[in-house]
């Protein structure tokens, strides 16, 4: 008999749902609509309250709550037993996480707990021919695999904006279920010394419309305040390649690409960029890219909407002017 | 103290986008002349993270191990040029066309054959399929505790602190040793071998391995243990047609294309 059920590890912040946890339910309510699956979502942390109240009405059947003072800061060695246990108990077909730092962590370490199999930041599961299959950047982002797995159960990360969020329906009901944790005190071996978040202007990189991404093009740190000016006008968020966040023009959680951040706003200005493929990978689901650069061979073009051949420098401060201009 | 740093040999990840291609048939990157197999950077990265610690402890005992073809001695010579001490390779055809599965392993059981590891060191992915399975499932065959992500690693008696990279910030994790911590790029730029040490890692020693040196199975490992089943590796194409934005002056290409993103509803 094969397996049946699609797990969703849902991560908060906040008290509410991360916008990644929503992307990801919304898969698992497709899939599950598909193939006759019931989704479970499943919340942990330390003072829950309402949390994870909401997603019978973003696709859930049934919400598992586990709330204990140890869930709280995401460690591996924390959220690990509750998550097999339930794990075990659904032998579900698929386990989901989004593809975040915690997932990323978690998702791996559980596969092989279960003695199941992982794949990470998939862009895409779906079913052909009775098979699931999943989709994933690799190389870098210069190519893609679709692979199937023998195991009855997967675990896969799934990239954020790879999928859309379900809207609010509140008129879809689930079950709330609030368990006890099985955590043993002596199970969790790692220790947080210390968490500093960045509180800046970063934060809204995912959440924006339009977003400046600046790459070595631009040339050092001056030009990268050009870039913030010109976000900042045009109401967007500012972003990096690697080269630029290593040369340390701007702030390292700027980066965008397989190690940094992937986003997808509607319109994506690449300043400089020469659109490396590790770079292009966190931002090709933009819905429109404008390139601005000084090399009419640089790869970037190939992927963008609009292009413009020509010195940054000269062009930001035009674009500035002219953002000005359509709001007076 | 013996840290443990897993390497692996890839196709360069910065070759140019043009020149990378696949064998749709083999579902693997078609081989391309001229390009080298270079060490995984993450992986050079973790070497890194184990000279330091060395820089700062002294006494510290710094194994390579690697899977790979016996072609995977160049890399390991690089990395005991960095300054590693010995080396284990672990090659048989039986170990080929892996997945994250087999690999984890495979090294895991290396590593219990080793015996006296302290800290196993791994990228935090490797540069070529990007999956970052590995080193967690280093930890979990192991049963010690992981932490991913490593910005800079120090040890402390018998725990490891690990200042993490994260995405919003960045936090400090303690683990007692023995331990497996992923490095990310975040560690900064690895040293250059000194020529001393470039000369002295022709005669360091490297142990080779096959599966039944480590206590393997052939239907355990490599291609016939895996987990994943590879259904088609392509070469995603963009349909995005690029219209180029041109003018007298820097003024007029900006308004021409404020222009363009207003009527396209993009602005």
């Amino acid at each position: 008999m094969s397996a049946s059920g699609i797990l969703v590890i849902i991560e908060i912040e906040a008290g509410m749902a991360t916008p990644l946890s929503y992307e990801v339910l919304g898969l698992a309510r497709r899939l599950g609509d598909e193939q006759g699956h019931e989704v479970t979502a499943m919340v942990l942390g330390a003072g829950l309250g309402e949390a994870g109240k909401d997603l019978p009405s973003r696709g859930a059947d049934r919400v598992v709550r586990i709330d204990h003072p140890a869930l709280g800061d995401y460690q591996a060695d924390a959220w690990l037993p509750d998550i097999a246990k339930t794990a075990r108990n659904l032998a579900p077909a698929l386990i989901f996480a989004g593809h975040s730092t915690v997932g990323l962590d978690m998702a791996p370490r559980l596969a092989f707990r279960l003695e199941s199999a992982v794949t990470t930041a998939c862009i895409e599961v779906a079913t052909k021919d009775g098979k699931l299959l999943f989709t994933r950047n690799c190389f870098g982002g210069k190519a893609r695999e679709v692979s199937s797995f023998r195991t009855t159960t997967v675990v896969a990360t799934i990239l954020p904006k790879s999928q859309e969020a379900l809207p609010i329906d509140p008129a879809r009901s689930g079950e709330i279920v609030d368990r006890d944790s099985v955590l043993e005190a002596n199970a969790i071996r790692t220790r947080i010394v210390e968490r500093v978040r960045d509180e800046n202007t970063s934060d809204a990189l995912e959440t924006a419309n339009i977003i400046v991404a600046g790459g070595g093009g631009v040339k050092g740190p001056d030009g990268f305040r050009r870039a913030r000016e010109l976000a900042r006008a045009l109401g967007g968020a500012l972003g990096a390649t690697r080269l630029a966040c290593d040369l340390g023009w701007c702030a390292p959680d700027l980066q965008i690409g397989v190690s940094g951040r992937t986003v997808a706003p509607e319109l994506y200005f690449a300043i400089g960029i020469s659109g490396a493929a590790h770079h292009v990978a966190g931002c090709v689901n933009s819905k429109a890219i404008v390139a601005i650069n000084s090399d009419a061979d640089a790869p970037i073009f190939a992927l963008s909407r609009f292009g413009i051949v020509g010195d940054c420098h000269d062009l930001m401060p035009a674009l500035i002017a002219a953002v000005e201009v359509t709001k007076s | 103290m013996h840290i443990l740093v897993c390497i692996k040999g890839i196709i360069d990840p910065d070759v140019p986008t043009a020149l990378f291609d696949v064998d749709e048939e083999a579902k693997a990157p078609a081989p391309l002349s001229g390009v080298r197999t270079l060490m995984s950077p993450f992986d050079k990265q973790a070497i890194e993270g184990a000279l330091r610690i060395r820089d700062t402890r002294g006494a510290v005992r710094i194994s390579l191990l690697c899977m790979g073809p016996d072609s995977s001695r160049t890399i390991i010579k690089e990395g005991q040029a960095l300054g590693a001490d010995e080396a284990y390779l672990l090659t048989d055809p039986l170990f080929e066309i892996a997945d994250s599965f087999t690999t984890a392993r495979t090294l895991a059981a290396a590593i219990t054959t080793i015996g006296d590891v302290d800290l196993v060191l791994t990228g935090r992915q490797s540069a070529d399929w990007d999956s970052g399975v590995v080193g967690g499932g280093i930890a979990e065959l192991l049963n010690v505790p992981a932490i991913t992500l490593a910005a800079s690693i120090e040890i402390d008696g018998q725990t490891v602190r690990v200042r993490r990279a994260l995405v919003d910030g960045a936090e400090t994790v303690e683990a007692p040793l023995p331990a497996v911590v992923t490095v990310a790029h975040e560690m900064g730029a690895p040293r250059k071998a000194s020529l001393r040490e470039t000369m002295r890692a022709a005669s360091k020693p490297v142990t080779v391995w096959t599966a039944s040196d480590i206590g393997l199975a052939a239907d355990e490992i490599g291609n016939h243990g895996r987990r994943a089943v590879p259904e088609r590796l392509y070469i995603p194409l963009s349909d995005v047609k690029c219209e180029y934005i041109t003018g007298e002056t820097p003024a007029a290409v900006a308004s021409a294309l404020i222009t363009r993103l207003q009527e396209e509803k993009l602005l």
